[in-house]
C-alpha cells in the first residue's frame, strides 16, 4: 500500500472518530468560520469607515485574504501531528509507538488527528476569494486558477514547514515553543494584507526571513495583474510559492536530524 | 541460530540539570550542568527462538532502556544487538514490521473508533495479505474473547477487555517476537488469567518468542521458564524462577533472624516462599534499589 | 460577626488562587511574543487606513495605537473559557464539598475565579507595559507605542473602571461555570462565544472604529464594559457615568448567575448528581 494510500486511510480514520460526535464537529467547524470571519469584518469595517487604503480596494485585500487563509488552513489540517508532538505525542508515549510502525513517520504525523474544523477556516477563505473575484478584482481564468493553486500548495508547503520545525524543536526543549506560534498564527495574519501597507523593516522580514511574500503576496498580485508598488517584476508571482516547497524541504531535513537525535537520548 | 543477541549494552543517559526559579531557568540556558546517569553498564543474554522470558527489575534498574533498544527506537552507546540477524536501530521498517510491542497504559488502538476498525487499519499500516489478515484476526478474536467487543469504541471498554484488544492489535500481524510491558497491570483477577492463559499458549502453540516485563511477580511464575533480573543497569541473574527461589532460600535462614531460629525448624522449610518475597530478598541480596 | 470575619474566607481562597497561579510564570510570559506581534501588525494596518482617509473625532490615530497596547494586555480578562477548577471540580464530584461548606457556593467560586484572573491578567499587563509604554518610547518610537492618559483624573478613573472590568470579566466567567456544572457543552458554547466577545469587548477593533450606526448599541451591551469603556476613560472621551453603566451589568450579571447556580444545584440534588 502506497504512501498516499496510507496518508488517505489515516486521514480517514481522524475524520471517522469525530464523525462520531457529529454536533461537537459542526460546533467547533461553525465556531472556526466565526473566528476567522471577524477578521473579514474588521476589514470590512476598517474600508466603510475609511476608503481605500494605498490605493487597495476592499475587494483588491480579500485576495490577499482568502488566499492565506485557504493555504494556512491546509497546512494546520496536515500538520497537526507536528504541533502538538511536544505537548501530547512526546509526552504520552503515543511518538514511540509510531516508530514502532513499519512506515514513513513523517506520513503518519501527517494522518495524525486531522481536525475537521479546518475546513472552517477553508471555506471562510473560499468564499472571500469567491467574492473578490466577483467584484472584478480578478478573473478565473485557467492560467489564474494554475497559479492559485500553485500558491496555495506553497504557501501551504510553508506553513507545514514551520509546524515541522515546531515539531524538531520540541524533542530539545520541553517549554512550548512561542516563535513557531508567532509565525504560523503571526504568519497568517500578516499575509492578509498586501505587504505594501506595511513598513519596510517588516516587509524584508516577510520576504527574506520567512518567505511569505512570495508564496502569498507576489501571487496575488500576479493573478489581479497589478504592478508591485515596491517594483519587483511581474512574473514573480508565478514562480515564487517555489520558496514555501524549499522551505519544507530544509525543514524536514531539519527534522530528520531531531528524530535521530532523539533516538539517541531517549525523551 | 539465536533469535535475539545481546552483547554488553551499553546506554548512558545525559540529564540535563534544572535549578529552580526562574534566575535558575536562565542560569540554565547560559550554562548547562548534567548528571550523567548509566542505565545500560554491559548487558549480555541471548533468546532463543519460541523461548518465553520474564523480566524483573526494581524502578529505574534499566528494564525500559533494553526493551527500547531491542524495539529499536533508542540507540544504545555501546555493544551489539541483534534480532533476527538484523540490527534493530539500522533496519526499523523491517525490524518493527516482525515484533509486536504492547505497552501497559496506553493503547495503540484509535479512541474513538470501533476495534475492528482499528484492526483492519493496522492491517493497512503492516501490509498484511488480507486473507491470512482475516484467518488470524478471527483466531484472536475468538480466543481473546472479542466477539461482542470488534464494534464498540475503544473508549468504551474496560481495562480487561482494552488489553485483551491490545494484545490481539499486536498479534495481527503474526510478529515472531513479541514485547510485553506490564500486560496484566490493573486489571481483575479473571482478566488476568485470561491474558496469562493467552500468551502461554500464543507462546507454546505459535511459536512466538516473548519477552515479558512485569512488577506483577505472579505473571512471571505462572509464565516464565527464565527470568533476568536487571539491577541498577547489570544483570543479576539469568536463571529459571525455582533456580532464583532456592538461591534467596538458601541465604534466607541468615536473613530472617529470630524467626528462623523457632524450634520448628522443619516447618520453615517446608513453607514455600510467597514470589514477592523471593524476588524482593534478591534484590536486596544484591543492593539494587531503585534508581 | 464584623465584616471582616464575613469576607475572610472568600478573601482566603482569592489569595490562595492568585498565588497558585501566579506560580505558572511560564504561562505568563508564554504568549507574550505572539502578542507583540499581532499588535504590531494591528497598528501598521491602522496607520496605513487612517493615513488613507479621515478617522473618527473620538478617536484618533494615536489613541487607537494606545488602545491596542491595553487590548493585549489585558486579554486575559476576555471571558472566552470557565474556570478550569471549577471544569475539574465537577468531574470530579468535588463540588459536593463546595456544597457542604458554611459558605455561599456563589461568592466562593468568584473569589476563586477572580484570583485565576487577576493572576494571569496583571503579569501580562505589566509586560506589556513595559514593551509599549517603555520601550517602544525609548527607542525612538513614542508615536507607536502606549501613550499617556488624558490627565491625571483620566488615569485614576481608568484604574478604577479597570477594576470593575475585572469584576464584570470575573461575573461573566462565573456564567461560563454555571454552564459546565450544569453539564452544558461547554467547548461549543465557547467556540461560538468566543468570536462574540472579541469582536464586543473591543479586542478585534476598538469599538469606534465599528459603523457609526452600530455605536449606541455597542456602548451599552455588557462587554462594553470590559476594555472600551476602561480605555475611553483613559483618553477622557466619556464621562464618569460610565462607571456606573459597569456597574450596572456587574450587578445584573451577578443576580442571574447566583440564581442560575442556586437552580443548578437544585437539580443536581434531585438528580443525586
Amino acid at each position: 500500500m502506497g504512501p498516499l494510500h496510507l496518508l488517505a486511510q489515516l486521514v480517514a480514520a481522524s475524520l471517522r472518530g469525530q464523525a462520531r460526535y457529529p454536533l461537537s464537529a459542526v460546533t467547533l467547524t461553525l465556531g472556526q468560520f466565526a473566528a476567522t470571519g471577524i477578521e473579514m469584518l474588521a476589514v470590512w469595517a476598517l474600508f466603510h469607515r475609511f476608503g481605500p487604503v494605498q490605493g487597495w480596494q476592499m475587494a483588491d485585500v480579500a485576495v490577499f485574504y482568502g488566499l492565506a487563509h485557504v493555504m494556512f488552513a491546509v497546512a494546520d489540517a496536515l500538520g497537526r501531528g507536528f504541533d502538538v508532538l511536544g505537548s501530547e505525542l512526546l509526552r504520552t508515549g503515543q511518538f514511540d509507538r509510531l516508530l514502532l510502525r513499519p512506515r514513513s513517520l513523517t506520513l503518519q504525523l501527517m494522518g495524525h488527528d486531522l481536525r475537521i474544523s479546518r475546513l472552517g477556516r477553508l471555506m471562510q477563505g473560499l468564499l472571500v476569494l469567491a467574492w473578490a473575484a466577483s467584484q472584478g478584482a480578478f478573473v478565473w481564468s485557467a492560467g489564474n486558477v494554475a497559479v492559485l493553486l500553485f500558491a496555495a500548495a506553497g504557501g501551504a508547503a510553508l506553513f507545514l514547514g514551520i509546524l515541522v520545525l515546531q515539531g524538531t524543536l520540541a524533542f530539545w526543549t520541553v517549554e512550548s515553543l512561542e516563535l513557531a506560534n508567532v509565525l504560523t498564527y503571526g504568519g497568517v495574519h500578516a499575509a492578509q494584507f498586501p505587504m505594501a501597507v506595511y513598513e519596510r523593516w517588516f516587509r524584508r522580514l516577510l520576504t527574506f526571513g520567512v518567505p511569505l511574500a512570495a508564496v502569498a503576496y507576489y501571487p496575488a498580485l500576479f493573478v489581479m495583474q497589478r504592478p508591485d508598488p515596491l517594483g519587483a517584476p511581474g512574473w514573480l508571482g508565478a514562480v515564487s510559492p517555489l520558496a514555501g516547497l524549499v522551505f519544507l524541504g530544509l525543514s524536514l531535513l531539519a527534522w530528520c536530524f531531531g528524530v535521530r537525535h532523539y533516538a539517541s537520548t531517549g525523551s | 541460530m539465536a533469535h535475539v543477541i545481546v552483547e554488553e549494552l551499553r546506554k548512558t543517559y545525559r540529564i540535563a540539570e534544572r535549578e529552580p526559579g526562574v534566575l535558575g531557568a536562565w542560569r540554565g540556558l547560559l550554562r548547562r550542568r548534567h548528571r550523567v546517569v548509566q542505565a545500560l553498564a554491559g548487558i549480555s543474554f541471548t533468546l532463543q527462538s519460541g523461548e518465553l522470558l520474564g523480566f524483573v527489575g526494581p524502578n529505574g534498574a534499566g528494564k525500559s532502556t533494553t526493551i527500547k533498544v531491542l524495539a529499536g527506537i533508542l540507540r544504545p552507546d555501546g555493544g551489539r544487538v541483534s534480532v533476527d540477524g538484523r540490527d534493530p536501530f539500522a533496519d526499523r521498517k523491517r525490524h518493527v514490521a516482525r515484533i509486536g510491542v504492547v505497552f501497559g497504559q496506553r493503547s495503540q488502538l484509535w479512541w474513538d473508533l470501533p476495534v475492528g476498525e482499528g484492526f483492519d487499519l493496522l492491517r493497512d499500516i503492516y501490509r498484511v495479505d488480507p486473507a491470512r489478515y482475516r484467518r488470524t484476526r478471527d483466531e484472536l478474536v475468538a480466543l481473546l474473547n472479542l466477539g461482542g467487543l470488534i464494534g464498540q469504541p475503544v473508549r468504551q471498554l474496560s481495562l480487561g477487555q482494552r488489553m485483551r484488544a491490545e494484545i490481539a492489535a499486536a498479534l495481527l500481524h503474526e510478529p515472531e517476537l513479541l514485547f510485553l510491558d506490564e500486560p496484566t497491570l490493573g486489571l481483575d483477577a479473571p482478566s488476568k488469567l485470561a491474558v496469562r492463559d493467552f500468551v502461554r499458549r500464543a507462546n507454546r502453540e505459535r511459536g512466538t518468542t516473548v519477552l515479558l516485563t512485569t512488577h506483577d511477580m505472579h505473571d512471571i511464575e505462572a509464565l516464565a521458564q527464565r527470568v533476568l533480573v536487571i539491577g541498577h543497569g547489570r544483570l543479576l541473574a539469568d536463571t529459571s524462577v525455582e533456580a532464583l527461589r532456592a538461591q534467596v532460600q538458601a541465604v534466607a535462614p541468615q536473613l530472617a533472624g529470630r524467626a528462623a531460629q523457632a524450634a520448628d525448624e522443619d516447618e520453615t522449610q517446608r513453607e514455600q516462599m510467597a514470589i514477592e518475597e523471593v524476588i524482593t530478598r534478591f534484590y536486596a541480596l544484591h543492593g539494587a534499589t531503585e534508581a | 460577626m464584623t465584616a471582616n470575619e464575613v469576607l475572610r474566607p472568600y478573601l482566603a481562597a482569592f489569595r490562595a488562587r492568585w498565588l497558585a497561579m501566579l506560580q505558572y510564570r511560564s504561562a505568563a510570559l508564554a504568549g507574550f511574543a505572539t502578542q507583540c506581534w499581532w499588535g504590531g501588525i494591528q497598528v501598521m494596518v491602522l496607520a496605513a487606513f487612517y493615513a488613507g482617509g479621515a478617522g473618527p473625532a473620538s478617536m484618533p490615530l494615536h489613541n487607537a495605537i494606545t488602545y491596542i497596547w491595553v487590548a493585549q494586555g489585558l486579554l486575559a480578562l476576555l471571558p472566552w473559557a470557565g474556570d478550569p477548577e471549577v471544569a475539574l471540580a465537577v468531574r470530579s464530584g468535588a463540588v459536593a464539598y463546595d456544597r457542604l461548606r458554611p459558605l455561599d457556593a456563589y461568592a466562593l467560586w468568584y473569589a476563586r475565579s477572580a484570583g485565576w484572573i487577576a493572576a494571569r491578567v496583571l503579569p501580562r499587563l505589566a509586560l506589556m507595559a513595559a514593551f509599549a509604554a517603555l520601550l517602544l518610547p525609548l527607542a525612538g518610537w513614542p508615536q507607536w507605542g502606549w501613550q499617556p492618559p488624558a490627565s491625571a483624573a483620566a488615569g485614576a478613573a481608568f484604574v478604577l473602571s479597570m477594576l470593575f472590568g475585572a469584576a464584570l470579566a470575573t461575573a461573566l466567567v462565573m456564567g461560563l461555570n454555571i454552564a459546565t456544572t450544569a453539564a452544558l457543552d461547554a467547548r461549543g458554547i465557547n467556540a461560538l462565544a468566543t468570536p462574540l466577545v472579541i469582536v464586543l469587548s473591543g479586542n478585534l477593533l476598538p469599538l469606534a472604529l465599528l459603523p457609526d450606526a452600530w455605536q449606541t448599541a455597542l456602548l451599552l451591551q455588557p462587554l462594553a464594559g470590559l476594555l472600551d469603556i476602561p480605555l475611553r476613560l483613559y483618553f477622557g472621551r466619556i464621562g464618569a457615568w460610565a462607571l456606573g453603566l459597569q456597574l450596572f451589568w456587574l450587578v445584573v450579571l451577578v443576580a442571574l448567575g447566583r440564581l442560575a447556580l442556586e437552580r443548578c444545584f437544585q437539580r443536581l440534588d434531585v438528580q443525586g448528581g
